[in-house]
This record gives C-alpha cells, structure tokens and sequence, in this order.
C-alpha cells in the first residue's frame, strides 16, 4: 500500500471517529434538546474519539519512521552472502546503498556484483511487506481506537477533560522538547568525543601545540600521522573574538550611548532599522565581503605601510565579525541603559555634570552588568560564528598573536574535518566531534553565566 | 477646566495686593527681601499644553519659599526652570525673563553646568546613585574639580554630610551602597550631595512625599537649619509642612501664580477666593 | 579649607566664590570632552552605517552584471541530415541527437575562414555547451521546426560574457583562454550586431553547475524552500504549543525553569553545534539521507523552536490578564480560554515571531554544511528527500570557485537571498503594524 493511500484512510477513519462519536453522544442525551444531560458537548466527544483514534496510530509511525528502515536492513544483512557480512560498518553502508539502487531499479551505470541480485530482491519483498504491515497495525489502531472511544461515551463522560488532559500533555511534551535539543547536543558530541579521547588522549588534545589532522588513509601509506594538539585553534579563536570585540564593544556601546542619549527621536528612527538591517544579513554575506572586500584592502593598506598582510589575516576576518556583532551589542546595551531609570540621570544633571559625564559616570556604572550580560553573549556568538572565518581566515594552525598572520578557528576546523567524504571512526572525523564539545560547553558556560547577570539586572530596576 | 476665568471672582482687595510682573494678575507681593532668583513673566508649553501662564516670583537670600496647589498645577514645572532641567524634556518649551543674580539664566552664553553648580535640586522620590555613600557625596566635587587632594574631598564629603544631618548615621558605612539606606537617609543624602557643590540656591520638588513622618520631620528640621545659608524653594503637597518650613508661600493654581505672600498670611487670611478655598480644605 | 576634625564643626566660612570660580575654570575642559564624547558616539554610528553601505554597493556591484548574459546569434539549420542521418524520426531519437552539431555547423558558416582544427575548437568554444540543450527543449517542444532554419539567441561562453562586460582584459587571456583569434571574433560578431547581453534567464531557472553561464540560483531557491517549508510546519505549532503550556499553565518549580534556561541557552548555542546534532542523530543515528532539505529542514526547526518560544511566550504575555479572566468568569475551561481567546489575540505577534525566525533559518549556513548539503548538485530538487543545497549555502559555494564569472554571480545569489529577506522582514513590520494592539 502506497504511504499517501494509507495516510488517506488513516485520516477518514479518524474524522469518522469524530462524526461517530458526536452523534451518539447526541442520542445518548436523547436528541439536540437533550444536550443538558450531557457532562461535555457532544463536540468534546468527538474530539475524544477522534484523538483516541489518532494517537496511538500515530505514535506507532513515528516509531516506525524511526527505527523501521534500520529492521528491515538488519534482516537484508542476515541474508548477504559472507564476505559482505564481515565489512566494516562504513563499507557495509555502501553496499546497502548499491542494493537499494538495484531494488528501485535505477540503473545508473556501473556494474554491480551480480551476488547482490537475489539480496535486492529480498530487500524488496521484505519493504513492501513491512510497508503493509505497518499499514494494517495503523489503520486497525486508528479503528479500535475510535471503535472504543464511542463504545464508552455515557452522558456522564468528561469527555472535555479527557480532551483537555491529553491536549496538555501534547503542550507539556513540545515544551520538553528544548530539553531533548540540549540532551541531544550533549550525547551526539559526547558520544563521539568520547572515541576520540579513546584514540588520542584527552590532555594531548587540550594542551597540544600542534594541530595536524591529515592522517594516513591507508596504514601502509607515507603521510603525516596527524596531530591533534588543539591549542593553536583555542589561540586562533580567541585572537580573532578578541579582534571582533575590540571593534564590536566599544563602537556598539557608543552607538547605544549615542541614540539613547544624545539623539533626536528622528535620527533613532532612521539609524535603528538601518543597524537591524547589518543585524539581518546573513553570515555567509559577511563572509564573502570579508574575503573579497576587506581582505585585499588590507593587504593593499599593509603593502602601503610595508607591512606583510596574510590575504587570511586574522585581522580581516575579525574586523568583519566584529561590524557583524555591533548591532547585536548595540540592541542590548541599548535595552539595558534605556532600564536605567531617569531619576539618576535627572539627579547627575541637576548637580551640574554634562550629559557625558552623567553617562560614564552614571548610566554606564548602573548598567554595567546588563552590559557585561550582553557583552558576554557576544563572546559566546563570536567564538561560535562560523562561516565569516570559513572563508575569511586560513586553515593553518599556527600559534600567534600577530593579526596580520593567517590563523584557524575551531569552527573552521569541524567544518573542514566533517565536509566532504569522511569515514566515520577515523580520528580526524571525531576530531571535529571532540571540537564541537569544547565550543558546546564554552558557549553554555558563556550563556548562563550571562543570562544570569542579565537576570539579576532586570530584577534590580524592576 | 472648571476654573478657566477667574477674574470673574476674584475679589478685589485692593489694600495688600501689588500687581507685578506684567500684570499676571498675581495677589501679593512677589518680591524677596534679598532676591537671588528672579523669574518675570514665565510661560512653559508642553507641546499644546499650557503648563505655567506668566509667572513672576522671585526667590530670596536666607529663605524658604514653599509652592503649593493642587496636582498639576505647575509647581514643579516651576522650579524645574529654574535649573533649566526642563531642557531634557524634547517638548517643553520655556519664555519668560529668568535672573540669577542678575545673569539671564536663558541666555544663549549661559552655561547649564555653571548654573546647575549653583542652583541645586533635590527630586521628589530620593535617587542616590547605585554607588556608595562617600561617592554620591563625592560626586558633585569631583565632577567640577571642587578638591585638590583627596583630604580637600575627604573634608567636603564630611562636611556636607553633617550639614545634612546623616554624618553620625553613616559615618562608619561610608563605602556602604547609598542605596542601601533608608528612604530618609537617601533622601538627606541626595540633600547632602546637593550642597558638596556650594550652590547658591536649592530647588527642592515634594522631597518628602515618599517619606513617613519621622523622617519627613527630620527634613523639616533640616531644611529649617540650611535656610542659614542657601535660599530654599520647596514643592509640598502638605500644607503643613509648609507652614512649618517656609518663611512664603506661593499658592499656584493651574499653571496660574495666584497669591504670594508671607507664609503666616497665607493660611490664616489669604486675599484671593482660590487661596482660600485651598487653604481650608476645601478642595485640593 | 582643611578641618582636620570635619565631624565636629562645618566650616562656615569656605566661600562660595572659590568653588564657583573653581568650578568655571574647569568648565571648558568638560565642553571639550563633552563634544569630543558626542563626537565618538556619532562616529560609531556613521562607521555602522558606511560599512553597511559598502558592503551593499559591493554586493551591488558586483552582482548587478549577472542579471545580464552574452548571446551569440546564430543561424540554426535545425538539419535532419545531422540530427537523423538515418531517417528513423522517433521521437526519443531527437532528445537523444547531437545538438552541438547544429551549433558548430552554424559557426561553421559564420566564418568560412576557419578550417584549422585547433582554430575551429577555439571558435566552437565562443558558444556556451548549454546551447545545445536550449536547441533541443526548443525542438522538442515544436517539432515542426526540423528542417528549417532560425535566427536565435544562444548563449555565449562565461569568456566571452566576462569580455563584454569589460571584467576581463583583452590584453594577457585568463589562463590563456581568449585568444587573438577569439578576440577578432567576439569583435566581428559584435560588429555584426549578433553578440549582445541579453537577461539572463538561466540564473532564475537553472540549478548549479560547473560553468557559470550555466549556473543558477533556482536549485538552491527551491531546496531553501523546502527547508523552510519543513521548519515552518514543525516548529511553528511545536513553538506555540511549548508557549503556551509555559505562559498559561506550567506551574513555578525547579522543572520548568530548567526548560527555561534550556531554551534560552539553545537560543544562544552556535548554530554549527546544531549541526553536529543533525549529522550524529538524523543521519548517523536515524539513517535519513544526507543532503536532503529535509534533513536540513529539521536542523533549523530545533535552532529555530527557542526563537519562536520566546517570541510566542512575549505575545502571549502581551494579552492583558482580564481577557482570561473574562472568559474564566463565564465558566470557560482555561483549555477553552487559551484556545478561543488568548491564542487569536496572540497569533500576530506569534506570526511575526515565526518569520523573523524563519528568516534568520533562511539565512544560515553553517549546520547546513554538517549535514552535506554542500554537495554540488546540479539537478533542481523536486521534493523535500532530494539532494539540494540551499541559497546561503550555494552562495558558499560559488564564492569558492576560481572562475571569474563566479564573482559576479555569488553577489547576485546574494542579492536574490537579501531579496528574500528583504520580503520576509517587510511582511513581519507589516504584519505588526496592522495587528498592533496597545491594551
């Protein structure tokens, strides 16, 4: 049976469900006039059907989408003849992917093992029955469920609380579902981190100077064994964030002090679009003005100067990210100064100080942790921004703090690791798994420790 | 606007009344005795809204001039002239003849940093700065470069505070947070800060309205004390308070200066119906 | 002035004067930096927005060239002999014909003068190999064209397109490739009126591909599509439904200010580490393919979901308490008030939550790499499981090819993706405009 087939029906059975059960609910109170003698509306009983009908259906596709295709595999493996059946996961996946290819019938040239004939073969008949296993289990499901749903509808049942109580639970799941994000985070880096600790030792990857990750492909192959001393990475993050909020902070605070408070309201009105606009723009955008744009203008402005420009210069790509974080830092700083209430800057002004010094010496201290908050956001997006220094900075893993020097990031680093083909227990993939935990867990750090400050700010002027 | 003509009822007293200033039509006298401020005439709109209608007054040398009158009637939009703090309102418009000391307070050379240096304000909810005790004193000096050492500061931020009465409170918490005191003590803090600059006058906008009575009591005592030195304008709602303070009293009434006149006349034989009508209890 | 026991007695004699004149000598000093301060401020802001100028003209710049292509005219013989030889006249013959035949044979005749095989490479080179395809959806779409002979427009190679332009000199060929030859050529076909820049309409039509004439953004548009479509369907009701069990009925405890700082934290979370998630569990895990807008479809709904909650959660906070209590009063279940009453009032500010989200999902790339979509693909997707790429991620891609003619089309992909944005954004300003509601 074709999915789209079964989906129909699952669906006609369950507004049938509905139908069913709102007119019985109608009888049960003996007719349109009888409605009073029933606890819930006659509605609420055939939303009660209907999602009795409906869920546990559901829950078994969603299982099925999940896991469905891995048990007919497993029972595709058990049928391959041996040499196959001993392959290396990775390889093994290839050779599945040859034998669906021949089941779908899609020759595209090449030539296939004619031993995986008889497997794709097997393949097939076991899909298209699984396929209508899963439709008869689901339409049955939906049908008993219905089926039950109305045979126990009495004038007493709180159908609307039943409704309700599910309904909520479906609220209370979605607004777990952040939880699980999290957890997922956490358990796909850790898993793989922690194969990848068991092959290169923990302290060598956070304390080594050396960062190499080509390894040989094969063993018997001349090339270098790879080195997975993350230090020179971590340097060159830091040095380019470092770069960025050198121009972000003190420029987007500026900005902030200037249009709350020396600008007219006209002026506030056209410059904040303006800057949400450069907030809009999309990183890859960033990235390419970097590397097309800003990148020979400072090798032209360092050749001026006799200066040696790296055309990947931390520089550039530091520069660029730190015009990207201005209006992110602009917008925060300027939400907490605009808390800080007017009375302290009405009680600095009547004592004679200027409007600057109100603002450094009183504005900015009463707003200084809402900005450090917003500030350490700011970090955490500029140590995570990926595709500016993707094409804006190099990939050499050299250990400097001279901006005009090409250098590499972390996030540089996963993506190259993990695009293009890889095989999936080497070192050099999960090398990007053991990168992705320490970004993961700097930037958690980074963010709660700011949320909090923020936090506890709000509530000081609240 | 339920009373927007009256020279229809105001009685004619013609014996006490002066009429000053442009003929704003004010009862009593609007001259001090030793006139530091002088304000002829003043006019404030906020965008279309009438706020004060040619008010002359003038503000004196060793006195307490109270404003009183019902909410809105303009009182605070008085004495935030005076200081020119209604320049950080985008609408407020201001015309009139304002004179410190003989100096144009409204005039293009006028500097608000000078003028503010020496007309100082105390606000109505008390707002120390999130800084500590000695700081908030220290401010108003250090900003204007009042001491040359640390001591010179030392001796200003002591002395200041014993004038304002909060030096044996607070002197062992002094890196205490000002925001840490009790509304009264936060308010004769931000009198203190006030008068660590050694200004001439002090505008003072209902500094008691968020107060209970003992601390409010301890402020009228306080501003009693500093009339010795500076002259006082006070906002008050209380008509207390500002027969207990003040020496006169104006009573304004919908942007109207309506009567001025020593503070013991006022309450007790007031020349204007309006006047009256307050003072008693009538409405208000 | 020095009271060395200033608790004691406040020394009433410190002249006024002194501070007044200390004051005034100071005041200039503090006008300075005053102006100098407002000064710094002003310039931060003019810095922003130079630099957003620059980076528009730039693009701009660049890009605004791409929307034009060079073609060629050339007299097609649309000859049975060289698309039939042997006279058989089925239909899967002519798809499957020769149609670069066609066009050297019409080159052929344009200049007579060219014999030598390496010459004549050269000048077949001046036409762009998608030519043929255009010759053959042309024949096959009106098959009575066989046998006779048109004047058309096809399109020239990224060379000569890029000559046109003026993007490359006519002096040292790029890589050799220009000729003197080619030179005279491209002179004499413009001379001749059959060399002009056309709109290129293969940019919006076509999906990727090697050479850049050929190349376009419709591939990329439609894989964002579907992308967006997935996100949107998933996280969008998932987005609400969390907001409302939070604002409406979640209870104060431990629990649910854990999913707070949750989603808050995940709304700040790098979005490459989302990416790590998509390749560890969607394809390693749950075995979905790589490269499908699907997959990526579901990685932006899980960066976007914190968006949405906390845009859904602001306005539903936003519907004022007596509404509730209104509806509550008349006997209404709080199932009932959320759904009949606080969710319509809340849906515009809900909405424009959602397309701010979206447009920031529109607009991202990097998880995008993690879960493969940065494989060249030339084919347009036709449903959601196809291998795709998407418009920010193709924008990457051509942003790293060598090609000349590259340059000018990765700033027009930009200014397509801008474009989009640009609608999405105007639509949530429109959408908060019409349905704003001050209580």
């Amino acid at each position: 049976m074709r999915l789209t087939t079964m989906l129909l029906l699952f669906a006609t059975l369950v507004i049938l469900a509905y139908f069913a059960a709102r007119r019985r609910a109608i009888a049960m109170a003996g007719g349109h006039r009888g409605i009073r003698n029933l606890h819930s509306l006659p509605a609420h009983h055939g939303y009660y059907a209907a999602l009795c009908s409906a869920l546990p259906a559901l829950l078994v596709l969603a299982l099925w989408a999940l896991v469905g295709d891995r048990v007919v595999m497993g029972q595709v493996i058990t049928t391959l003849p041996e040499p196959y059946r001993s392959m290396e996961a990775s390889e093994l996946s290839l050779v599945l992917n040859e034998v669906r290819a021949l089941a779908s019938g899609q020759a595209m040239g090449g030539e296939r093992p004619p031993e995986l004939e008889p497997v794709a073969g097997r393949f097939l008949a076991l899909h298209s029955a699984s396929r209508w296993l899963l439709s008869a289990v689901v339409l049955a499901l939906a049908l008993a469920g219905g089926a039950l749903a109305c045979w126990t509808i009495r004038p007493q049942l709180r159908a609307r609380n039943r409704v309700e109580a599910m309904v909520k639970a479906l609220l209370i799941g979605a607004s777990t579902l952040a939880v699980f994000t999290t957890v997922g985070i956490l358990l796909s880096v850790i898993f793989e981190a922690v194969r990848f600790f068991g092959q290169v030792p923990i302290i060598d990857f956070l304390f080594g100077l050396e960062w190499s990750p080509q390894t040989a492909l094969r063993p018997d192959q001349v090339g270098s064994s790879g080195a997975f001393g993350a230090v020179p990475l971590f340097a060159g993050t830091l040095l380019i964030s470092a770069i960025a909020m050198a121009v972000a902070v003190p420029i987007g605070l500026m900005v902030a002090i200037y249009l709350s408070e020396y600008a007219e309201p006209r002026m506030r009105a056209l410059v904040k679009p303006l800057l949400e606009v450069l907030a809009g723009i999309p990183t890859v955008v960033y990235g390419y003005f970097a590397a097309l744009t800003v990148a020979p203008l400072l090798r032209e402005g360092g050749e001026a100067l006799g200066l040696d420009v790296a055309s990947e210069s931390a520089l550039g790509a530091g520069l660029v990210m730190g015009v990207m974080i201005i209006p992110f830092i602009s917008s925060l700083s300027d939400d907490v100064i605009n808390a800080v209430p007017q009375s302290l800057r009405d009680g600095s002004l009547a004592l004679g100080a200027t409007t600057s010094e109100t603002t450094r010496r009183v504005v900015i201290p009463a707003a200084l942790p809402g900005i450090v908050g917003g500030v350490l956001l700011a970090v955490s997006r500029a140590i995570g921004e990926t595709m500016i220094v993707v094409m804006a900075a190099g990939l050499s893993a050299r250990l400097t703090v001279n901006p005009l020097e090409a250098v590499t990031t972390v996030t540089v680093q996963i993506v190259t690791l993990l695009v293009g083909d890889q095989e999936f227990d080497s070192p050099k993939t999960l090398a990007a798994f053991a990168l992705g935990l320490v970004l993961f867990i700097v930037t958690l750090v980074l963010n709660i420790v700011a949320l909090l400050v923020v936090r506890r700010y709000r509530e000081q002027y609240e | 606007m339920p009373l927007d003509d009256r020279s229809t009822d105001r009685p004619v007293i013609p014996t006490t009344s002066q009429r000053t200033g442009g003929g704003s039509g004010t009862v009593g006298d609007i001259h001090a005795r030793e006139p530091v401020i002088t304000v002829r005439d003043c006019n404030v709109h906020y965008g279309d809204t009438h706020a004060l209608k040619q008010v002359s007054l003038d503000i004196g040398r060793n006195e307490v001039v109270s404003l009183i009158g019902p909410s809105g009637c303009g009182k605070s939009t008085f004495i935030r002239c005076l200081n020119r703090m209604n320049d950080t309102i985008e609408s407020a418009r201001v015309t009139g003849d304002f004179r410190l000391d003989g100096q144009d307070i409204y005039a293009k050379d006028m500097d608000v940093v000078l003028l503010r240096a020496r007309v100082g304000m105390v606000f109505q909810k008390p707002n120390p700065f999130p800084k500590s005790i000695f700081e908030n004193v220290a401010y108003g000096p250090r900003i204007h470069g009042l001491a040359g050492s640390r001591r010179q500061l030392d001796d200003i931020v002591y002395e200041s505070l014993e004038r304002a009465g909060l030096l044996a409170e607070v002197k062992d918490r002094l890196d205490e947070p000002g925001t840490g005191l009790s509304g009264g003590q936060q308010q004769r803090l931000c009198i203190a800060r006030a008068i660590a600059v050694s200004p001439d006058v002090i505008l003072m906008d209902e500094p008691c309205s968020a107060l209970d009575p003992i601390a409010t009591a301890r402020i009228e005592d306080l501003i009693d004390e500093l009339r010795e030195k500076y002259a006082i304008a006070i906002v008050t709602h209380s008509m207390q308070q500002a027969a207990r303070v003040s020496q006169r009293t104006a009573y304004f009434h919908l942007g109207n200066l309506v009567e001025v006149g020593p503070t013991e006349k006022i309450f007790t034989n007031p020349g204007h119906k309006l006047t009256e009508d307050y003072v008693t209890g009538r409405f208000g | 002035m020095s009271n060395d026991n200033p608790g004691a007695d406040a020394n009433p004699t410190r002249p006024v004067s002194e501070a007044r004149r200390k004051v005034e000598a100071g005041v200039a000093r503090r006008h300075a930096s005053e102006r100098r301060f407002r000064l710094y401020g002003l310039f931060s802001v003019m810095f922003g927005i130079v630099f957003l100028g620059l980076l528009l003209a730039s693009v701009v710049g660049n890009g605004y060239s791409a929307f034009r292509q060079a073609q060629v005219r050339l007299d097609i013989h649309f000859d049975r002999a060289l698309l039939d030889p042997e006279g058989r006249a089925e239909p899967g013959l002519l798809s499957g014909a020769d149609y670069q035949l066609l066009v050297k044979s019409a080159l052929g005749e344009q200049f007579p003068e060219v014999t030598e095989r390496r010459e004549r490479r050269e000048l077949n080179g001046l036409v762009s190999p998608m030519a043929a395809y255009e010759l053959r959806d042309l024949l096959l779409a009106n098959p009575s064209l066989l046998g006779t002979r048109q004047s058309l427009w096809l399109p020239a190679d990224d060379f000569v397109d890029m000559l046109l332009k003026g993007h490359v000199g006519r002096g040292a060929g790029v890589s050799g490739r220009p000729g003197g030859a080619q030179l005279a050529w491209v002179d004499r076909l413009k001379a001749e009126g059959r060399l002009e820049l056309h709109f290129n309409r293969a940019f919006f039509v076509s999906g990727d591909s090697r050479e850049p004439e050929m190349a376009g953004v419709w591939g990329a548009t439609k894989g964002s599509f579907f992308m967006l479509l997935v996100t949107l369907l998933l996280s969008f009701p998932l987005g609400v439904a969390a907001a409302i069990y939070l604002e409406e009925f979640a209870p104060r405890n431990r629990w649910t200010d854990f999913i707070e700082v949750n989603i808050n934290n995940l709304a700040a979370v790098p979005s490459i580490v989302f990416g790590l998630l998509g390749l560890a569990v969607f394809i390693n895990v749950l075995g979905l393919p790589r490269s499908a807008p699907v997959v990526g479809g579901l990685v932006l709904t899980l960066m976007t979901l914190p968006v949405i909650i906390i845009a859904a959660r602001a306005a539903i906070k936003s519907v004022p308490p007596s509404v509730r209590e209104a509806a509550l009063g008349i006997g209404a279940s709080p199932m009932q008030t959320v759904f009949h009453h606080v969710l319509p009032l809340a849906l515009p500010g809900m909405l424009t939550g959602a397309i701010i989200g979206m447009a920031r999902a529109l607009g991202e790339s990097a998880p995008l790499l993690m879960v493969g979509m940065v494989a060249f693909v030339a084919d347009v997707p036709g449903t959601p499981l196809d291998p795709s790429t998407a418009l920010p991620v193709q924008i990457y891609l051509w942003a790293d090819s060598p090609e000349r003619a590259f340059i000018e089309r990765t700033s027009a992909a930009i200014m397509v993706l801008l474009a989009f944005l640009l609608v999405m954004n105007l639509a949530a300003v429109w959408l908060r405009r019409r349905f704003e509601r001050r209580w």
